[in-house]
């Protein structure tokens, strides 16, 4: 392999790379994040390389496998160039009609493209499917065209030169200057400006200094992170080597989720290619900057994420938060200047040195520039990965991108930033996305989690939820999140079983209130956050269970009942089978029964039957 | 445990990362194990079974054969991954964290695995399981039965 020694030497590499490229006659991206191989894009792969092998293409046709599309709800993905053709939820069995129409003759095979949900229309091109066309994806765009364990793809499309023109050309303070102009702000929760925080660590005294990745992806909801370290795990690398260099550092950590096996695969491999390569070690591109860096994984914990709980656990001890007088930019790891960035934010500071501050800044908002990646998901048809402006409003992104509600239910609140976030109502889905404007709603752009709810979902039965992940969660160390989430969560228990009262709902408020000011860390702080904007927004819901006993959407167990329809039961017994306590019993061919004593109300029964014979009361 | 171990003697901020080795290797984390790793790498017993008992990746338990992961994030639990434990609980008689008494299953649930827009997912022993439902569930494990049940025919005649 050859080692990269120069700035001379990458532009060299690039130019090679690229004419390489140019001699293949087809390329056929297929997509293999985590999504597309749950939906079985390894043995279309292999399908694939075997049906070029036999018909004698693979010099000819180049495959590449890739990190995540970001459409994920249509995996597994292919798109065939030249032509930009998008084929979708792929088998094996396709792929031989694939290769001879498409790859050899450059036909269109109908039956594997995708057929929009509004128009009934089929789409050829990828960047024509609605889903793509209303983002602006300068960054997941990118996983498209590199396979995530060949740094060489990376290089071909221009990678590692941001880090060549910020060693050769620009000074540590000059790239912390264009960050700042380019107005960036921290993607993975708070939004902190992250010119600022650099600043403070290449001020803060000390000769070690670190740069830490956080790649602790907690958030239920949000996968953008595993997705770009999945995908383009050098342009992370990259932008870790330009804020090492500002920042003054030479070791840096990536800390990735353990519950995320091939993000931890793919950002090892990519360190080790990178070191072949010469873009970690000493006197990196020929210049008398040196720096590496070792991949850590977390061992589950959410609590992780928070910035003094990651030391504590890269330091391999329990990750419990510290009180943050002295912020971990200044005495962090080991006690020496730790700067902490999300895997987002770094990713995009190569663009930024490579495009200039003023092309990042032209995007998205006054006070929230660029773009945001967005993890649109539950009860809308095309769920996926979202880039879009600050600033773009809820309504785009879930009807235009989203392409609306999946069951043809009314849409009625979209979650926002994981347990730290909070609902949106349907009547203010005209806001924009901006750091700003979620935060004076009541949620946050948080790590930009966007589970989108239904006349299914019980308001009351989200907030109980939160509730429930967040003590599952919490470190325990302060008393207001050990004690307090749970009373407060003992209290919405007691609202969803119909045993709440009026009084109790003050008190909640209250308990919110205590939480949020006396809590140690972000976690708790935060904590209530899910029941405070359930309460703000959908207080008529809560009154209903308390009043009225009973769950509007059907949701809460002890407030419901299943009963069998009589004029619609054909007496398949299917329920029966499916129900997981033998509650269900009744002879074929006749009308079955619910065992109330039996029942758990899980509504399995009902998913299962298929004459909609059973329902909620 | 020699492995696991080699170059990390005194080491003690590499607990974290010896301990997921070592939850790799036996798939729980050994009394006897953890007594050596306090040794070895010059961290109190108590330490190690602090951050042993802290985080979710680490088992004190032995596990069953078969993992069975059930992912309950925010957008699974929209789509009612609630009915999976329920489904599992019915089929498999095991409350999340417990193993079956004949040792073939364990099941888990864990609060995201970022598969989010594949909702709800079951994870059977590393593989993914994405749109998962009750019935397709039951399969699932039905199929991981059978193939135990002629493993094992296969292991008498062999």
């Amino acid at each position: 392999m050859p080692k990269v020694n120069s700035p001379t030497d990458l532009a060299q590499l690039q130019k090679r790379l690229k004419q390489e490229q140019k001699k293949y006659d087809a390329t056929v991206t297929l997509c293999s994040g985590t999504g597309c191989q749950a939906s079985g894009s390894v043995p279309v792969h292999t399908a694939l390389c075997d049906e070029l092998k036999k018909r004698g293409l693979s010099d000819k046709v180049l495959v590449r496998t890739t990190g995540c599309h970001g459409f994920c709800e249509h995996g597994p993905l292919m798109v065939i160039e030249p032509g930009n053709i998008f084929y979708c939820s792929l088998k094996t069995e396709h792929i031989p009609e694939i290769v001879s129409e498409t790859v050899l003759k450059n036909r269109i095979v109908e039956q594997f493209l995708y057929e929009d949900p509004v128009s009934g229309e089929k789409i050829i091109r990828e960047s024509d499917i609605t889903f793509y066309h209303n983002q602006n994806r300068i960054l997941l765009g990118m996983n498209r065209l590199v396979d995530p364990l060949n740094i060489e793809d990376y290089i071909a499309i221009g990678g590692y030169s941001a880090l060549s023109k910020a060693l050769t050309s620009m000074s540590p303070e000059s790239i912390i200057n264009e960050i700042k102009n380019a107005r960036l702000r921290g993607r993975g929760g708070g939004g902190f400006p992250t010119a600022k925080k650099w600043e403070t660590t290449r001020k803060a005294p000390g000769t070690m200094k670190y740069i830490i990745c956080n790649a602790d992806e907690g958030d239920p909801g949000a996968y953008m992170n595993r997705s770009v370290l999945e995908g383009n795990p050098h342009a992370v690398l990259e932008g870790m080597l330009i804020a090492a260099y500002a920042i003054g550092s030479e070791k840096g950590f990536i800390y990735v989720r353990t519950e995320y096996p091939l993000a931890v695969h793919h950002s090892v491999a990519a360190m080790k290619q990178a070191r072949e390569y010469g873009f970690l070690g000493e006197n990196i591109l020929g210049s008398d900057f040196s720096f590496d860096l070792d991949v850590a994984r977390g061992a589950g914990a959410f609590v992780a994420g928070e910035s003094t709980a990651l030391m504590a656990a890269l330091e391999g001890q329990v990750s419990e938060p510290r009180p943050k007088d002295v912020h971990t930019a200044i005495k962090g790891y080991k006690d020496a200047p730790s700067n902490l960035n999300n895997v987002e934010t770094l990713a995009t500071v190569p663009l930024i040195i490579n495009k200039g501050s003023d092309w990042f800044s032209s995007k998205g908002t006054t006070k929230s520039r660029g773009t945001k990646i967005f993890a649109l998901t539950g009860q809308i048809k095309n769920t996926g990965l979202v880039e879009v402006e600050f600033g773009t409003p809820i309504n785009t992104i879930l009807q235009k991108i989203g392409g609306g509600a999946k069951n043809g239910k009314a849409l009625k609140a979209v979650q926002i930033g994981g347990p730290s976030g909070g609902c949106i109502p349907a009547s203010l889905f005209e806001l924009p996305v901006d750091y700003e404007t979620l935060a004076d709603a009541g949620s946050m752009v948080g790590s930009g989690g966007m589970v989108v709810m239904d006349e299914g979902s019980c308001m009351v039965d989200v907030a109980r939820y939160f509730l429930e992940f967040l003590i599952d969660e919490s470190c325990g160390k302060c008393v207001p999140c050990r004690y307090g989430v749970p009373r407060m969560l003992e209290i919405v228990t007691d609202i969803t079983n119909g045993r709440g009262t009026e009084e109790q709902l003050v008190l909640l408020e209250d308990l919110c209130d205590t939480v949020a000011i006396t809590s140690l860390c972000a976690l708790g702080k935060t904590a209530p956050n899910p029941v405070l904007t359930t309460l703000r927004y959908f207080r008529s819901e809560y009154e209903t269970h308390v009043r009225e006993h009973r769950c509007p959407a059907g949701v809460c167990r002890s407030l419901i009942h299943f009963v069998i329809d009589k004029y619609v039961c054909t007496g398949c017994g299917t329920c029966a089978k499916s129900c997981p306590q033998d509650a269900i019993s009744g002879e074929r061919k006749k009308l079955f029964h619910i065992n109330e004593e039996l029942c758990i109300k899980c509504g399995i029964c009902r998913d299962e039957c298929s004459f909609e014979a059973i329902h909620v009361q | 445990m020699e492995t696991i171990l080699k170059g990390r003697d005194g080491k003690s901020e590499q607990l974290i990362e010896v301990l997921q080795d070592m939850q790799a290797e036996f798939n729980y984390l050994p009394e006897d194990g953890l007594r050596l790793v306090a040794e070895r790498l010059a961290v109190p017993p108590i330490e190690v079974f602090r951050v042993a008992s802290f985080y979710k990746a680490f088992s004190l338990k032995p596990r069953g054969r078969h993992m069975l992961t059930v992912c309950m994030g925010t957008a699974c639990h929209v789509r009612m991954a609630t009915r999976l434990i329920d489904t599992i609980q019915g089929e498999l008689e095991i409350a999340p964290g417990e193993t079956t008494e004949d040792g073939a299953f364990t099941l888990e649930r864990v609060n995201c695995l970022g598969c989010c827009a594949l909702g709800p997912v079951v994870v059977l022993d590393g593989v993914y399981h994405d749109h998962m439902n009750s019935s397709k569930l039951r399969r699932l494990i039905a199929a991981a039965q059978a193939e135990d049940k002629e493993g094992k025919n296969g292991d008498a005649k062999g």
